[in-house]
């Protein structure tokens, strides 16, 4: 098992009920199956869509991407800077 | 480092300081503001902050890769932000117009793809709603 940092933003926030946790995963593991770990943990974030958008240790990546201990997972609603 | 994003007014003088020298004759500033549309008064901008820092130093750095003599700063403000104040600022300043536009536009394009930066809509009845939220057209929460 391996443990993975979690942090939530904006509506994502509202909707665990919190900005950030931890969940433990067993590895290896992807981006995608911490967020079906989460969705667990945190049933409001099942309002999220099927495929959110997350950055990995502060960069975008797509769900396949690969997890390790202490990773951080930041689950992102759609963008809208500016 | 100076300060990219910014709980304060963005204060113009100051960018246009960061850019502007005698060899550089064409300065772009784009200035995003707060629209009032459907009775918005406010809007409650939020980030993931320390990810916005470094996805703005990595848009910044590919314009200055594609535009090598240009000059380009943004300010980014968060908190709640009245309608008509500015939320962003980009001034670029390059030796001919051109390359100015170019950077300038090539950055607030990146920042509407990348940021990490979230917009809470606030009307004057005191509800507020999530510019993403597609389920409401209109106010939610209370």
């Amino acid at each position: 098992m391996g443990k993975v940092s979690v942090r939530f933003f904006a509506r994502y926030a509202e909707l665990a009920g919190c900005d950030s946790s931890a969940v433990s995963v067993s590895m290896p593991a992807t981006v995608a199956d911490v967020i079906a770990k989460v969705r667990d943990l945190f049933p409001g974030t099942q309002a999220m869509p099927a495929r959110p958008l997350a950055a990995l240790n502060r960069h975008q990546v797509k769900l396949d991407a690969p997890v390790g201990d202490g990773d951080e997972v930041a689950l992102l609603p759609p963008i809208s800077g500016g | 480092m100076m300060m990219r994003l910014t709980r304060h007014p963005i204060d113009l003088t100051e960018i246009l300081a960061e850019v502007q020298g005698p060899e550089r004759g064409g300065t772009s500033v784009f200035l995003g503001t707060v629209r009032s549309d459907d009775g918005v008064t406010a809007i409650d901008y939020s980030a993931y902050d320390q990810m916005a820092l470094e996805e703005i130093e990595r848009i910044l750095g590919e314009a200055r890769t594609r535009w090598s003599d240009a000059r380009i700063t943004l300010r980014h403000r968060l908190g709640v932000i009245p309608a008509g104040e500015a939320s962003i600022a980009i001034a670029a300043a390059a030796p001919h117009r051109d390359e100015a536009f170019s950077a300038c536009r090539y950055v607030i394009e990146e920042v509407k793809k990348r940021l990490p930066i979230w917009k809470k809509e606030m009307y004057a009845d005191g509800t507020t709603t999530w510019t993403d939220d597609q389920r409401h057209a209109r106010p939610t929460t209370r």
